[in-house]
């Protein structure tokens, strides 16, 4: 029974955004703006080899030459690019060995944020990356790791360390050209986190990255690299929070995952960036770019509750490129007051007997904007490919919107596909059902909505699962009028 | 227990309920009989606080509070149960999950420490024996996927959990075989003592024979009409509706 | 209008060696179709609405009209005691055609209907739809329809369309009128009789009153080498129903766009599709309801069956605006795949600004279910019959919604000839 009610009224006491608070330490930083000038600062900075110069002056190159993308269901003011700092870190030992030698404001940070770096969490079985603005800050967990042979550290330290691996594998799944944001994360991202699962490995713990957006005015560019070699296994969670500013802050992240034959890699996001305040001012313009690749007989599942964040545009996608490759998309979104959210994934079957599930939930409320997007291509090659896909929309208010927009391609006789999607209201018979055997109006909703995400909360790590429950109750808060 | 005085409902702008009295004492069972249309399944939403309902004038007195001020949930806490006639579906909310939450929250409400998991189950355990519920449907989402039959026994497994002080139940007996509702009057009879009472809603007098009333109520256009031992459900059977209609009329 | 501007882009130089229309249009429409065909080009696949299909087949080709061209007499018609009205390549043929009618319903062609003024263009929005555009610049004859007041037509309205002769084009235009309480059925169809390379451009208007009722089919059977572009939009005021059903049985390339905007609380629109492909045929399917009121249905049903190197799009959007509430609206599209080579495209959505809704879809892709071909084989029915019959329950989902016997009859006739399929 996990998480109760008990706990969740306690939750619910602090239910305004409860991470918008802000980090006072000093950082080293690049002047505000972008120019080639500012790249070559910044990857000396980081001291980076020359070929990881070459790649972001050549990906700056490709985003200059294209053009920013217009939506078609979110409206906002575009970022004005010049007036973002892209680098931006605490100052600091870099990548500190031990907990040790992180700085104690950050580490303060971290426990308001609940995150540990400590034994304790260790214990947990929870490897924890924490990248504080543009910087990974500490790595825990990392020397048990490296006994067998799973390299966890932040991205920086995988160029320095590793660099025959990141040559080899940084932007094969989302090329520098894929799309404005993906070019221009490429161009400046700062740090991520890298993480390669070796032949036959299962690792044994959650690799766990937590980001957070701290100081003014910078944009936060991380680049996520998962490599799960042949046979192996990789859960990896991701969480996300910045404080509450009145201006957007950009968010413009790309997350490769390759698994090779048979590998298996699971990622989990739970994304509660700050969403604005009840008017719409503020918020992060959080612009993803997730892909993953799947070789024969390989297996990536996304699954993510999506809460905060301004306007979210991410399509986390699997290509099943191997024979009997399975890609899987189980995500909540919920939007309030005026956010905007467009998400959904891409299936793309190339091998034979590949298979897709996605089930989408999505919650809208107050005047916020939530539509599914969602691509299944099958190819001619993907013989007897299987996808199923499940939307639903839950409408709170009289004043939101939900939207459903599949695209489904098909080039193969042998294929199955089945979409399914309703919408509706939440249930008044249901509420009031659930107010005669003695439950509040609100907690009514909040057990309703719940249940309604049940399919896709299930599919999430425990110590995540409680979370996103917390978070699904606060975000849904007084919706109804 | 529960006076209900001159009670006049109605629902967009239509009249249903025109003036029903009723009285109810502790350890009583009440049967509310009458045609389709006369109000019987409004007087069972209206006494839970259905808000699609206007009370227009009259008043109900619930152990001494008035119950037409206090919220649906308040309503429930206080002791009023009603066994829906078609129970609603909430996908994804474990049964227990839900009960628990419930029971929770009617205990904080009386000032009571909340009930511990184990206690908790070992009452889930002891309750479903009564209305013969499977354990396993207690741990599935409630009435989801639940036959006709298995959605009217998670009601009175529900009703024995939260032990209300006044059931309500609406229509219990109907799309129910004889074997389930044997089940579920067992559940009934079971529960019943001298402390809480039951108002029964029905159509059939079918029920009656296994849950014996103390009262039987005609209800008929708004109003209850007839007022009788439970002979008269007997009577109802076998002369039909017909018989008050025309009595009613010809007054 | 004497002259149109001419300029440089594909569009304006497609029509421009077509006599411009003589259908009593109002100025400012004309105008606006003008400016779209003179300012605007073909659709490539960049734009969303044309993602799926490429209209060059069409755009570069010349396509000529024919005002003289006659056809001995009246092929196969799918109902047998309707009023034909009968047009071919675009001009009304008095000889073929039903003169009397009913009391209480009038059928003329459109390009003498002085009437038609009033209507012609006012509800179909061509703002972004060149083809309508190019239609109404260039539209040569239609049925002009009005159905009195409390008139329930008896018999269905047949308007043939006969395609004949090489690259010949029709831009047809039809309004119908139904007043209060009216209520008749249309059933259009589309031929063609030694016909090659021809192209039918459509474009109809149903303006209905409170409590009206329509019942529309398009039954399109033109060959193989033959085009078909035709918007259908409707309007529906209170208390109405609107049911149109749209069957692609032949042509090379069939774009059918079909708006439904619902205005009045109460009323339901029906739309059935069921298209059934072959060769390199490509048929597009598009709808779009609005649902401005509320307390409406929409219901939908599209079916399509695709063999060889055919290829099916489908694009159904239910639109729910702000306030409309208690909206109960069901969207299916269903395909089947025959060949290793056919292909399908299909996008159902849902976009809804309204919270008190019931709207859902669903969409399949798959194939014949092996398992019950074996069953009915084991029961000693032969696999093109054990198809057959698979194909037919299929469809028939769609084809239900018909709901007449007579045109069911000759859909299935059709495709016993095209596929070797018997019903």
């Amino acid at each position: 029974m996990g998480y109760t009610e008990e706990e969740l009224a306690k939750d619910l006491e602090n239910q305004e955004y409860k991470y918008g608070f802000v980090t006072d330490v000093e950082y080293d930083e690049v002047p505000i703006g972008l120019s080639v000038e500012v790249i070559r600062m910044l990857s000396e900075k980081k001291e980076e080899p020359q070929w990881m110069l070459d790649f972001r002056l050549n990906a700056f190159k490709v985003w200059q030459s294209m053009e920013e993308p217009d939506w078609a269901h979110v409206t906002f003011e575009k970022p004005d690019y010049q007036a973002i700092r892209y680098y931006s870190s605490p100052k600091g030992k870099k990548g500190a060995e031990s907990w040790d030698d992180v700085d104690p404001e950050i580490k303060e940070t971290m426990e308001k944020l609940g995150i540990s770096l400590d034994e304790q969490k260790i214990l947990q079985g929870v490897a924890v990356d924490f990248v504080m603005d543009s910087t990974s800050v500490a790595t825990s967990f990392k020397t048990k790791l490296k006994e067998m042979g799973i390299i966890f550290c932040s991205f920086s330290e995988a160029v320095q360390e590793h660099p025959e691996l990141v040559k080899k594998y940084m932007g094969t799944v989302v090329p520098v050209s894929d799309n404005y944001f993906a070019a221009l994360n490429a161009a400046v991202f700062t740090d991520g986190s890298f993480c390669y699962i070796p032949k036959g490995v299962r690792c044994p713990v959650e690799l766990s990255t937590y980001f957070r957006i701290n100081k003014g005015g910078t944009g936060q560019f991380e680049r996520t690299l998962v490599v799960c070699d042949e046979g192996g296994y990789a859960s990896y969670l991701e969480g996300c929070t910045a404080p509450k500013r009145d201006e957007n802050q950009l968010h413009a992240a790309v997350v490769e995952l390759i698994a090779m034959e048979n590998a298996e890699i699971k990622y989990s996001t739970v994304q509660n960036w700050y969403p604005g305040d009840k008017n719409g001012l503020g918020g992060v313009f959080n612009f993803v770019t997730k892909r993953g690749l799947c070789e024969k007989g390989a297996k990536i599942s996304w699954t993510q509750v999506e809460t905060g964040s301004a306007v979210t545009w991410k399509y986390p996608s699997c290509i099943l490129k191997g024979d009997n490759s399975i890609g899987e998309f189980y995500s909540v979104a919920v939007t309030n007051n005026y956010q905007q959210a467009d998400t959904g994934t891409k299936m793309i079957h190339l091998g034979k007997n590949t298979k897709s599930t996605i089930i989408a939930k999505g919650i809208s409320t107050g005047r916020s904007q939530n539509s599914y997007r969602g691509l299944v291509q099958i190819h001619k090659s993907a013989e007897n490919a299987r996808n199923f896909t499940q939307c639903d929309s839950l409408l709170m208010t009289d004043e939101c919107g939900a939207h459903t927009f599949p695209y489904i391609e098909c080039k193969n006789s042998t294929a199955k596909i089945e979409h399914e999607a309703t919408t509706s209201k939440i249930g008044e018979d249901q509420i009031f059902y659930c107010m005669q055997r003695g439950l509040s109006e609100e907690k009514a909703i909040s057990l309703i909505v719940n249940g309604y995400c049940k399919e896709v909360l299930n599919k999430l790590p425990m110590e995540f699962a409680v979370e996103a429950q917390k978070l699904l109750a606060i975000s849904i808060e007084n919706s109804v009028g | 227990m529960i006076q209900i005085k001159n009670l006049h409902a109605s629902i967009n702008g239509k009249e249903i309920l025109k003036g029903l009295n009723l009285t109810v004492n502790a350890g009583e069972v009440h049967a509310i009989m009458g045609p389709n249309g006369a109000g019987k399944s409004t007087l069972a939403s209206v006494l839970a606080g259905k808000e699609d309902y206007e009370i227009t004038s009259g008043e109900v007195i619930f152990e001494g509070k008035n119950l037409l001020d206090l919220s649906i949930e308040d309503r429930a806490k206080e002791g009023l149960f009603l066994a829906f006639q078609y129970p609603v579906e909430i996908p994804g909310v474990s049964n227990v999950n839900f009960l628990r939450t419930a029971l929770n929250e009617i205990k904080e409400y009386r000032k009571e420490e909340p009930i511990s998991a184990k206690d908790f189950l070992a009452l889930v355990r002891e309750k479903s024996k009564i209305v013969e519920l499977d354990a396993k449907l207690a741990s599935r989402a409630v009435n989801e996927g639940f036959s006709g039959g298995e959605k009217k026994r998670n009601e009175i497994f529900q009703m024995a959990m939260l032990d209300p002080k006044l059931a309500i139940l609406d229509e219990t007996d109907s799309g129910l075989d004889i074997d389930a509702l044997r089940i579920v009057a067992h559940g009934v009879n079971t529960l019943k003592s001298d402390k809480n009472a039951t108002i029964m809603i029905t159509h059939y007098q079918r029920l009656l024979d296994y849950i014996i009333p103390d009262f039987v109520h005609v209800l008929y256009d708004g109003k209850i009409v007839k007022t009788g031992p439970k002979e008269l459900a007997l009577e109802l059977e076998e002369k039909g509706y017909d018989w008050i209609k025309e009595g009613v009329e010809s007054i | 209008m004497d002259t149109i501007l001419q300029q440089d882009t594909k569009l304006a130089l497609f029509g421009a060696n077509w006599e411009k229309t003589n259908l009593p249009f109002d100025t400012a429409v004309l105008e606006q179709a003008n400016t779209i065909i003179n300012t605007l080009d073909f659709p490539t696949t960049k734009v969303e609405r044309w993602k799926y299909t490429r209209v060059t087949k069409i755009s570069n080709k010349t396509f000529t009209q024919d005002k003289t061209a006659t056809i001995q007499s009246l092929p196969t018609l799918p109902l047998k005691d309707a009023y034909n009205v009968v047009f071919v390549n675009g001009v009304y043929d008095a000889r073929l055609s039903t003169t009397t009618f009913e009391a209480g319903l009038s059928v003329q062609p459109i390009d003498i209907a002085e009437e038609a003024k009033n209507y012609l263009g006012k509800m179909a929005n061509i703002e972004d739809k060149v083809f309508a555009a190019l239609n109404t610049a260039f539209a040569t004859s239609g049925a002009f329809i009005k159905i009195d007041a409390k008139k329930v037509v008896e018999k269905p309205i047949q308007l043939v369309f006969i395609s004949t002769g090489e690259h010949k084009v029709a831009n047809l235009r039809n309004v119908v009128v139904a007043d209060k309480f009216s209520q008749a059925r249309i059933t259009q169809v589309f031929l063609s009789e030694n016909a090659n390379e021809c192209f039918t451009n459509s474009v109809s208007e149903y303006f209905m009153e409170e409590n009206a009722h329509l019942v529309v089919d398009k039954i399109q059977y033109e060959g193989s080498t033959d085009f078909h572009i035709a918007l259908d939009y409707a309007k529906q005021p209170q208390n109405t129903t609107f049911k149109i059903n749209t069957v692609t049985l032949n042509g090379l390339l069939v774009r059918n766009d079909v708006v439904i905007d619902v205005n009045g609380q109460n009323s339901i629109a029906y739309l059935n599709g069921a298209y059934i492909l072959k060769d390199n045929q490509h048929v597009d399917n598009h709808t779009f309801v609005n649902h401005y009121e509320a307390n409406c249905e929409s219901h939908e049903k599209y079916r399509g069956v695709i063999d060889d190197k055919a290829t099916a799009v489908f694009n159904g959007m239910i639109y729910v605006h702000p306030h409309a509430q208690k909206i109960d609206s069901y969207q299916s599209n269903g395909n089947v795949l025959l060949s290793d080579t056919a292909s399908v495209n299909s996008k159902p959505e849902l976009e809804i600004y309204a919270d008190d809704v019931k709207c859902s879809h669903g969409s399949t892709i798959g194939q014949l279910d092996e398992e019950a071909i074996y069953y009915l084989r084991a029961r000693g029915i032969s696999k093109k019959s054990a198809r057959a019959l698979m194909v037919s329950a299929f469809i028939g989902d769609a084809l239900d919604g018909l709901d007449n016997e007579e045109l069911v009859d000759y859909i299935h006739d059709i495709l016993e000839d095209r596929f070797g399929w018997t019903f």
